[in-house]
């Protein structure tokens, strides 16, 4: 079976984000009402497993060993069947 | 060991940088150093033909996913076994900038309970954030464990250059104090950023300059054979690459970072 994940990896709360503090000045300077931005990275992954169950476990077991440090990162995502 | 027999092998990869300057120093010490794509280790399956393994700094496969993952990840899933052979064997270990993020990435660093499965600490983006690239002082915090810094006299103040936009050393948050209880039990904290006159910079920019945790700019492992700094010491081994070597009068021969891999060689030449 072909599963489709869509996985999100954002910093822990209350980690840094200097690049969301940033994007926030900028949307500020640009005055906007923006009091808070976060920045997160979306991987979207197809892959082939036995059942929803298995890709599952496969999708959690390749955030833990790469896409996400979890020192620093939080991560979640979605799967579903492909089309 | 003879100094003539020792062979470092400098790992390369796309995107790698100053493995050049890494291997001069070496042939400056009278040691052989060869760069060797992580390619041709893993098909001449020689990695143990070698007496020591640097990871140089720069941006190994264009920092994608985070910087030194995906060389960290490679290297575990095709060299695993030996370079667990490799450290067993207590040869040392060097990385260097983005050699450092693949060590702590791989869980060598700081491996406080030997290598971990998943990363222990993390060199997160720059606080404030961007690439930097300027010259740090570093106070050796060292009390003999680690192998790489013999040679430096104890309240000597390093001058080194870095050059990285992720370098911010960190635990997670709620085992920072734990951590580093532990970093200093077992004599694994190296170097942390301080002024000229030895000050630590206490969490301040510039003289921290990226916002590191306890301003730690470098580590080893438990035994002291693993070291990963943030700095780059071969782009201060000789005393024309200083940034000021214009301005002075007397132009010293060699740098500050020279005294780490005259360690390097030495602890090389006793030991084996």
């Amino acid at each position: 079976m072909k599963y489709h994940a869509r996985v999100e990896v954002s910093l822990k709360p209350g980690h840094s984000d200097p690049e969301g503090e940033t994007t926030m000045k900028a949307l500020s300077e640009l005055n906007y009402p923006v009091s808070a931005v976060t920045v997160s990275k979306v991987y979207t992954l197809r892959l082939e497993a036995s059942s929803l169950e298995s890709a599952r476990q496969k999708v959690d077991e390749i955030c833990k060993r790469l896409l996400a440090n979890p020192v620093k990162d939080n991560y979640r995502f979605e799967i579903e069947e492909a089309k | 060991m003879k100094k003539e027999d020792i062979k470092v092998c400098i790992m390369r990869v796309g995107g790698t940088n100053c493995d050049a300057e890494t291997k001069r120093a070496f042939e400056d010490l009278g040691v052989k150093a060869e760069v060797v794509h992580l390619n041709q280790i893993i098909k001449g399956k020689n990695l143990l033909n070698y007496d020591a393994l640097v990871f140089p700094g720069g941006f190994s496969f264009g920092d994608y996913v985070r910087a030194g993952a995906i060389w960290a990840k490679g290297i575990v899933a095709k060299l695993g076994r030996d370079l667990k052979k490799f450290v067993e064997q207590e040869k040392p270990v060097l990385g260097i900038c983005n050699g450092f993020q693949v060590l702590v990435e791989a869980g060598l660093l700081p491996g406080l309970d030997g290598t971990s499965k998943y990363p222990q600490a993390a060199l997160a983006t720059n606080e404030p954030i961007g690439y930097r690239c300027i010259w740090v002082h570093l106070k050796l915090e060292n009390s003999g464990r680690c192998i790489f810094t013999q040679k430096i006299p104890k309240e000597k103040v390093l001058r080194v250059p870095i050059a990285h936009a992720e370098g911010r050393f960190m635990f997670l948050k709620e085992k920072e104090s734990e951590y580093l209880q532990r970093l200093y039990d077992s004599d694994q904290l190296v170097f942390r950023y301080c002024n000229e006159k030895g000050e630590y910079a206490d969490g301040r920019y510039p003289v921290n300059p990226n916002g590191a945790f306890h301003d730690i700019a470098g580590i080893c492992s438990p035994d002291g054979k693993i070291f990963g700094l943030m700095p780059h010491p071969e782009r201060a081994y000789y005393g024309w690459q200083l940034h000021d070597w214009t301005r002075r009068t007397r132009v010293p021969e060699y740098g500050d970072g020279r005294l780490i891999f005259e360690s390097m060689t030495e602890y090389l030449t006793k030991k084996f």
